[in-house]
């Protein structure tokens, strides 16, 4: 072709700069100086799905090119929708390798709550009484509010929960009793 | 006896023919022609654009062209959108204003896009210019409502304000109070990037009234949807409109409102805004529908058979933005839809709802793009995010549409293959810029080899910008494009394996265009610096936030690598992470 060929002739006579002979390093897209943002990583338990996962899940500067402002206003929209839809709050339990997620919004009640996370983590809960919280069980599910306490799952009816609840926790053992026994 | 002749017309004469003459290229090469024609040309320029503000400096301008009435300059990078360009790289308007003031006290427009705009620099436009009529900041920073109120105060025959796509820092909500009683001359008026406190809607209410010749006019979305009827009744004769906000709980009453007032204009031919959009309310749009030229529903999270429905009212529509917005449905079936009922279809813009997932949330394919191709002869300009196309589809879309001027693909996996091949998408695009002659604006996306850039610097003699992004294997393709490309201006790449070689066996190209962007590539320092020696009448600009490029070997790449072409030189305001190649720089800095 004659284009590769006028091409090194164009190349030969240029000034030659030491070690400018091979691209000195191949750019990719793991070059980025700046720390590749994965959103999807960073939870317990999850790291195992993510360390199976290609690269290229990470997100890249500025690709897929969205202009910013279009991605802000965009944002925001997404933002009201999601408000709108399903409350979903992480679970763990002590001793479980990984965490599950439910949306509270599908459930009419504690009862079915408590169902399903038995059944979840497989592990039984006692008897809730408002005097002594859950009897009969090595297990309480707890759940921390928008205050940040810990606060024993029951308590309050169950609308003020669902809209308080940022996350659940199925505490086990003394640590479990200890916040039954404070009561709140 | 032709030379005599020349000299025979009177400076009036050739002055008033000249006069009939605006665009910029003809006006530059009437400047060509001889030196008088050169100095009566100078003298009577009105209008003046710089693509990269930059490249010349605000005195030669003005000793240029000391007569200029309207302004337009640009500032930042386009890769600047995509968060590229670190903050505070530069693009500030003020030297210009202060210049200017003094110069042109009957400068009566400034257009900017790109560059970053103080308040001290929109309280010298208002004090400066007793005749100043047009303000258009598009994609501009730097400002606050504070700015604008200057602006409104001060300019008592202001005609446009358009502050699309800018950022603007909210203090005052009340900043279009300023507008004096006596202001009546508004015939465009753009705020659709103010945040929610920043407009005081009856000060908007009145403002309206009161300008009859308001024919543009784009809200903001704090603005709800029950006061849109208020604005439309006060404005009828509106002939390009931006809804704020397009949700509210569905109540007959102000149903009917709404559409009344959308019916009463019959001007009406452009729709945009459509924040939040409760699709009930949609219909009522109907009326006007039949008229509209341009609907832009990039910002409406609607679904598909309500959009299908819209658009199937608008069979006139000639320029189409929207944004696929769905969890359920085809959305390819969707553009298909409207190859069939939008014949007259100029413009296809297709932005991505979810770019960041990794499973496609939609049913949107190269399906739908080759559809619209088949149906809409007259497509000029496509944007398209998708998640797979293949070689056949772009030859398609190239042999149904010739006239193409813009096509940009973005695939949203880099180095995506054609899915049915597994093969470079380097045939498709190849395709592509052979078929469509005039195509003067192409992105790339997709795993592209060599030979994408060996086809584009064949066939592609009419491009003038071309953003490339993960694609290619050696400097042989961007030679290619260097050599090849003869009407390129603009080169944007970013992520590919191009490195010295052909950058500096092209150096001369480079004067010929305005910029040149290269950012994770494998440009050496050594070679920018070689650069910069032998091209004088470049900026070769090295951005590096992170550590200064002579800290480290000559061979190592550099980060970002911006070159320009510049009568001005070397630039004085460059941040701490932004380096000069020009010697006569590098001993200051």
């Amino acid at each position: 072709m004659e284009n590769s060929v006028a091409y090194e002739k164009a190349t030969e006579l240029r000034l030659g700069l030491p070690g400018i002979d091979e691209p000195a390093v191949l750019s990719s897209v793991k070059n980025n100086k700046r720390p590749l943002h994965d959103e999807k990583s960073g939870e317990n338990g999850k790291s195992a799905q993510n360390e199976t996962a290609p690269p290229s899940k990470a997100q890249i500067v500025g690709w897929p090119p969205v202009q910013s402002y279009r991605k802000n206003n965009f944002q925001q929209a997404k933002k009201s929708e999601s408000e709108c839809g399903g409350i979903y709050v992480k679970v763990s339990m002590d001793g479980a390798p990984y965490l599950r997620k439910i949306d509270l919004k599908v459930y009419k009640g504690y009862p079915e709550l408590l169902q399903v996370l038995e059944n979840m983590f497989k592990f039984t809960i006692g008897e809730y009484s408002e005097r002594e919280g859950y009897k009969g069980s090595d297990y309480e599910p707890t759940y921390e509010d928008k205050d940040g306490d810990w606060m024993l799952v029951g308590d309050v009816p169950w609308e003020m929960f669902i809209t308080s609840c940022k996350r659940l926790r199925i505490m086990k053992g003394s640590e479990a009793r200890g916040l039954s026994c404070s009561g709140v | 006896m032709q030379k005599e002749m020349a000299y025979s017309f009177p400076d009036e004469v050739l002055k008033h023919v000249f006069s009939f003459i605006q665009s910029d290229k003809d006006r530059n090469a009437v400047s060509l022609v001889c030196k008088s024609w050169y100095e009566i040309e100078r003298w009577c320029r009105r209008k003046v654009f710089i693509g990269n503000c930059y490249a010349v400096s605000p005195r030669m301008v003005i000793r240029r062209f000391p007569e200029v009435r309207s302004i337009e300059l640009k500032g930042k990078p386009h890769f600047a959108d995509f968060n590229l360009v670190p903050d505070g790289w530069g693009g500030y308007v003020l030297q210009w204003i202060a210049e200017m003031a003094g110069a042109y006290p009957w400068l009566g427009e400034i257009r900017l896009k790109r560059m970053v705009v103080t308040d001290e620099s929109l309280e010298l436009i208002a004090k400066s210019f007793k005749n100043f009529k047009v303000l258009v900041l598009f994609s501009c920073e730097g400002f606050s409502t504070d700015g604008l109120a200057a602006i409104a105060a001060s300019c008592k025959n202001l005609r446009e304000l358009d502050l699309r796509e800018s950022e603007v820092d909210d203090l005052s909500g009340h900043w279009l109070a300023q507008f004096p009683e006596t202001c009546t001359s508004l015939v465009s008026l753009n705020i659709s990037c103010l945040g929610s406190d920043e407009v005081s809607f009856s000060a908007l209410e009145r403002l309206v009234d009161r300008c009859p010749n308001l024919r543009s006019l784009q809200l903001n979305r704090a603005v709800t949807l029950d006061k849109i009827a208020n604005i439309l009744r006060r404005a009828p004769q509106l002939v390009d409109f931006g809804t704020g906000n397009y949700a509210a709980e569905l109540q007959p009453d102000v149903f009917s409102n709404l559409a009344g007032a959308f019916s009463s204009c019959k001007e009406l031919k452009s729709l945009s805004g459509f924040w939040d959009v409760v699709p009930a309310y949609l219909p009522a749009l109907y009326s006007i529908c039949p008229r509209l030229t341009s609907l832009n529903l990039s910002y409406a999270t609607i679904q598909s058979p309500d959009l299908i429905k819209l658009v199937s009212h608008c069979p006139r529509l000639q320029r189409l933005l929207f944004l696929i917005q769905v969890l359920d449905y085809v959305e390819d079936s969707g553009l298909e839809e409207l190859a069939s009922s939008c014949k007259d279809l100029q413009e296809l813009r297709v932005f991505p709802s979810d770019p960041f997932g990794v499973e496609p949330n939609v049913s949107l394919t190269e399906q739908g793009l080759v559809a619209v191709s088949l149906g809409c002869p007259k497509l000029q300009s496509v944007l398209y995010f998708c998640r797979r196309m293949s070689n056949a589809a772009l030859v398609t879309i190239a042999q149904n549409c010739p006239n193409l001027t813009r096509f940009r693909l973005c695939i949203i996996e880099p180095k995506t293959p054609d899915y049915l091949t597994l093969e470079p998408l380097d045939a498709g695009f190849g395709a592509i810029v052979e078929h469509c002659k005039d195509l003067r604006r192409l992105s790339l996306s997709g795993l592209l080899t060599d030979h994408v850039f060996e086809y584009i610097g064949t066939y592609g003699k009419k491009l003038e910008m071309l953003s490339v992004a993960f694609a290619g294997d050696s400097d042989l393709g961007l030679h290619h494009v260097l050599s090849g490309c003869e009407s390129l201006r603009k080169l944007e790449i970013r992520d590919c394996p191009f490195g010295d070689k052909a950058l500096l066996a092209n150096a001369a190209k480079l004067e010929t265009m305005r910029s040149l962007w290269m950012s994770s590539c494998a440009v050496s320092f050594g070679a920018c610096k070689l650069l910069g020696q032998k091209m004088p009448k470049l900026n070769v600009e090295v951005i590096d936030e992170t550590e200064p490029p002579d800290s480290r070997p000559e061979s190592y790449p550099v980060d970002k690598l911006y070159i320009y072409r510049s009568v001005a030189g070397p630039r004085f305001d460059m941040p701490p992470f932004v380096w000069s190649m020009d010697e006569a720089v590098k001993i200051l800095h």
